[in-house]
This record gives C-alpha cells, structure tokens and sequence, in this order.
C-alpha cells in the first residue's frame, strides 16, 4: 500500500536560505505522528511541504501516492494551520468559519446539502462549542478559536489531517477535549501529522514521532518521551551554539567589539 | 410621487440602487481581507482611465473599466509577489493614478470641471445609456460576490486552508479585485472616483456594529448601502446639495448612530465572557481564601451583581472582586 505521505529526498529554500534539505519521510495510513522541535527547527515548514504551501527546490513529495502536483483529491485532507486568531476584518459566526471546511467537498454554486450541514454541526459538537455556534469567533478566547480551527479541518472527514500547532495557547481543559476529538479519528482509521511544541494529553495516541533539527530530520522512530529530545539537543550543542543556522559572523571593523 | 415625473430623477434612482447594492457587497470582502482601501486605490488609478477616455474621444466609462481592472490585478500582483505590504502596493498605485489622470487630461485640453464629474460623480446627468451600463455590470458584480460567497469568504478568511482544501487561492484573489474595479466604475457615475470606497465600506463598518455573522454583515452592509445611496440622491433633488457627498454623508451617518451600540454590545459581550481556570503548574494550589470582610447579603439571581461562568460554578462581581459561593461563604477568586 502506498504510503498517505511520502517526501524523498526533499529540500526547501525561503529566499535563497536553505531551511529542509535531505527529507525523507514516508507515512502510512493511520500512522499518528507527532513532528517535534525547537524554534526555528523547520517542523512546521516541514508539514507545509507535505501540503504544497511551500514549494520544494528538490525532491518529491507525494499525498495518496499522487505527486503533489497533479493532486486534487483535497477533499481527503484536513489542516488546521498555526494561527493566533480565527478572526478576519468581517465579524464570521463559529458555524461560518467551521463551514468552510465543507468547501472540498461541495459544488461550485450549490447550497449546502443535508449532510453538509450535519458534517459541520458534528465537528462543532467535537470541540465543545454547539453553544457558541452562532457567536463571532472573534468573541471566543484563543483556545476556542483554536477549536474553532480543529472543528474546520474536523468537517471535511479528512483521511489525512495535518495539524500546525493546533494546542498552542490552548487550556488543559481544551487540550483534553481536543486528545479525545483526535481519538475519535484515529479510531476510524484517519492519519494524523502533528506538529507540536509539548505534547500534553494527544501522548497517549501517539505511535511515532519524528524530531526536526536545522532543517533535518533527527530522530524518526517510536516515542521514547523527551529523552530523545534532550539527547540530540545535547549531542550537537557543542558544534553549534556559535552559528546556530549556518550564518556566518560578518561584522566590520567599525563594530563594537562585543559584537564580534 | 413628483419624483417619478422626472426622467433624470428615476435614471438616478435606478443608478443608486444597484449601486448601493453591488458596492458593498464587494465591499465585505474587501474589508475582510484588511483592504478596505483598495476601492479607493482603483478609483484613483480609474482616473487616469477617464482621461484616457477624454484624451483618444472613447466613452470614458469604458477605458475607466479597463484601465481599473488592469489596476486591480496590479495590486493583488504586487501584493502577491513583490512581497511588498498591501498598504504600500496601494500608495504606489494611488499617486501613479491620480497624476497620471491629471496629466493626461490637461493634454487633452478637457478643463479639470469635466474631471470634476468622474472624480464626484454627477448622478443627475446620467444619461439612458449609462444607466443600462450600470445595472448590468451591477448584476454581474453582485451575482458572483453571493454566488461564489463561499469560496471568496474561504479564500479572505484563511488563503492557507483555503488552498488546502483545493481552491485556487490566486483566481479568487484575482477576483475580488476585479469585482472591485468594476464596481468602482460602476459607482463612478453615482459618488464619483474620489468618494466610492466609502460606499465599499462604511455600510460593511456599520452593519459589523451590530452582525455577529458574516452573511448578516453582507445582507446588512448592501442593505444600508442601498438605503443610502437611494436617501442620498431623493435629499439633492429636494436640496441643492450634491448627490454623491450627501450619499457618503448618509452611510457615515448611520456608522455614527450604530457605533454607540456596537461599543455597548461589545462591552456586555466581554463583561459576560467566562473566567478561565489559569493554568500555572509551578505554583500548585493551595487551600482557598475566604472573603474576609461579614457579606451582607447572598449572591444570586437578583442581587445585582453580575454572574460570570468560571469553570463549574458562577462568580459575581461585587465592587472588583469576584465571589464565589462556598457552604457558608464567599471565596474570593
């Protein structure tokens, strides 16, 4: 079976700066895997390439088996992207935004349909906010607009769902919720990408992780907790800590010395 | 109605309302986008398209529609690719417009009151053949603005899922600003060059005071741009004022009176907001204060107080403390 996801040999640059290179990364359906890393460490790059938000300058990247470039199966996949907040310049109730997510799914200039509806009223029932459906997102406190997003990506029935950072900012109570929200898919056999900064309550569904490090991939195995983590932070710490992204020092003779 | 008997009057009318329907409209994705002034930002670029039209002896109307639709694509271009911010693409293109207008007009020996008509409108001597054009391409702009609502909320809301979920985020931007320069023309006539952002987003700034949804902004916002435009132009023809000023005077009007409002439901929207629990896992949880101070009466339904949700139990707000209920006291959280 052809793996959901699958990166070969996959490199990215932003602006001339190489930030992946050497990705190789295959993902099986109904893998749940957790992409983790520090700041900067190219994780969320790294699930933008997988959908096409970030143009490769090598390699291969594959959904369904599909290059990415003749895919237009989005319906099958789901993203929750790393934001601050839902709200746009126009108030948008909760049922608005979360109806988006049906947009694959539906004709171009055709209402939403019976299921379409129960689809988007589902996943606003999943994260907890059926009684704030018809409020505006922008009166929900980060968390629930963050569940607000999670709801949106939640409509579509995704068989891949890729999620940016989906608990950043959001309250134990919530990342509770949103751990069992994820269980409920995992059960039904969808794939799930995770990027995320501290793992929290999802701990539990997670079967593989895959730890980015200066645009690489520096672990990709089982879970083995924060041990992972600690030893490669601590295995090239010495190596880096002057340049940490390959920068070279250029300062001129003009500078203060501290700053050379 | 004496109104009617005027065929001016009714060309006017019949210009002000699809107008003031399809302006906003467009509007409230414009606004939705953060880029409520690119209507404003093709109104000046149009009047290098006026003149244009002065210049070679063609209906202005139609190098107006081409030259803001070229400004149009220009902008999203810009903004797209030259990783320049909307805002500066926009200041680019409303001082190249404006000038180039100017000059070119002067060139062709049109004195700056023939301008005057574009750039304020002159709804008044709107001629029969104007009019057709108006509607027609205010149906158009208004079709597409509520049959591909959807995709162009989709699209304004999140470009990143919206590409996710395999729209093609470039087209739809390239829309709206092509609905806009076509709307600016059409409003052209009506409020002229100079004043027809207003008309794009004062009524979608109004209706926001009071909407919770976006299609009851929309519905709203072309509502009140309507009501406007039709207002603005039955006041000049009884007053001697002009009609596209008195139709942008109108819509600010009716922002003035709802913005009380709109403060005041924001203010109880926040004021009802829940407590949240915080979470802090350094400091663990320690016991719980008691209010010191005898409390004179019980919290409740009708003590005046305000209830506030805070996780399992109800708070209320007593003179900047926030009590909750405990057996035989008050805690203060």
């Amino acid at each position: 079976m052809r793996p959901v996801v699958e990166i070969r040999d996959g490199a990215v640059e932003l602006s001339g700066r190489p930030v992946l290179r050497g990705i190789d990364l295959a993902i099986a359906a109904g893998e749940v895997v957790v992409v983790l890393g520090a700041n900067g460490s190219g994780k969320s790059t790294l699930v933008r390439t997988m959908l096409g938000l970030v143009p490769t300058c090598r390699g291969e990247v594959r959904l369904f088996g599909t290059p990415l470039e003749k895919f237009h199966d989005w319906k099958r996949v789901g993203f929750v992207p790393q934001r601050v907040t839902a709200a746009g310049g126009v108030p948008a109730s909760v049922r608005e935004v979360v109806a988006a997510g049906r947009l694959a799914q539906r004709r171009l200039l055709t209402p939403m349909r019976a299921r379409d509806r129960t689809a988007v009223s589902e996943a606003i029932a999943a994260v907890g906010l059926t009684d704030r459906a018809g409020d505006g997102v922008s009166t929900l406190s980060g968390g629930q607009q963050q569940r607000a997003l999670i709801a949106r990506a939640l409509a579509g029935r995704p068989e891949l769902l890729v999620l940016d950072e989906p608990t950043a900012g959001v309250d134990q109570a919530s990342q509770e919720l949103f751990a069992n929200t994820l269980a409920g898919l995992v059960d039904q056999g969808a794939t799930i990408v995770l990027v995320a900064h501290e793992i929290g309550p999802v701990r539990r569904l997670i079967g593989r992780s895959v730890v980015m490090r200066d645009g690489r991939v520096v672990y990709d195995g089982p879970p083995t907790g924060d041990a992972v983590l600690q030893h490669e932070a601590g295995h090239h710490a010495t190596l880096d800590t002057a340049h940490p992204d390959h920068t070279p020092t250029v300062t001129s003779p003009v500078d203060p010395r501290e700053a050379r | 109605m004496v109104l009617f008997d005027y065929a001016f009057i009714v060309r006017a009318l019949l210009a002000a309302l699809f107008t003031g329907l399809a302006a906003p409209a467009v509007g409230t994705y414009l606004v939705q986008r953060r880029l409520a002034l690119l209507g404003d930002g093709i109104g000046h670029i149009s009047v290098t398209g006026v003149a244009i039209g002065l210049l070679t002896g063609t209906e202005p109307t139609y190098t107006a529609v081409l030259v803001a639709i070229a400004g149009g694509i220009m902008i999203e271009v810009i903004r797209e690719r030259g990783r320049t911010s909307g805002d500066v693409a926009l200041a680019l293109l409303f001082y190249g417009g404006i000038a180039g207008g100017v000059l070119l007009t002067g060139i062709a020996g049109q004195s700056a009151a023939t301008l005057n008509t574009y750039l304020f409108g002159s709804i008044t001597t709107i001629s029969t053949g104007d009019v057709w054009v108006t509607v027609v391409l205010a149906i158009v702009v208004i079709a597409v603005a509520l049959g591909l609502a959807p995709q162009l909320f989709a699209v304004a809301q999140d470009e990143e899922f919206a590409k996710v979920a395999g729209l093609n985020v470039r087209f739809y931007n390239v829309l709206v600003s092509v609905l806009a320069a076509v709307t600016v023309t059409v409003a052209m006539r009506t409020v002229g060059l100079l004043l027809v952002s207003a008309l794009m987003v004062v009524p979608v700034a109004t209706a926001q005071q009071v909407t919770r949804g976006f299609r009851a902004t929309l519905v709203a916002a072309m509502g009140l741009g309507t009501a406007a435009s039709i207002g603005g132009v039955v006041i000049s023809t009884y007053v001697d004022v002009a009609p596209g000023a008195t139709i942008v005077l109108l819509s600010l009007a009716a922002f003035a009176s709802a913005w009380p409002f709109g403060v005041w439901v924001r203010r109880r929207v926040r004021l009802a907001a829940p407590f949240t629990e915080p979470v802090d896992l350094l400091v663990p949880a320690t016991g719980h204060s008691a209010v010191p101070e005898e409390h004179e009466h019980q919290h409740g339904e009708h003590c005046g107080h305000r209830a506030v949700p805070h996780g399992d139990h109800v708070d209320y707000v007593h003179d900047g403390h926030r009590h909750a209920p405990h057996g035989s006291h008050y805690d203060e959280h």
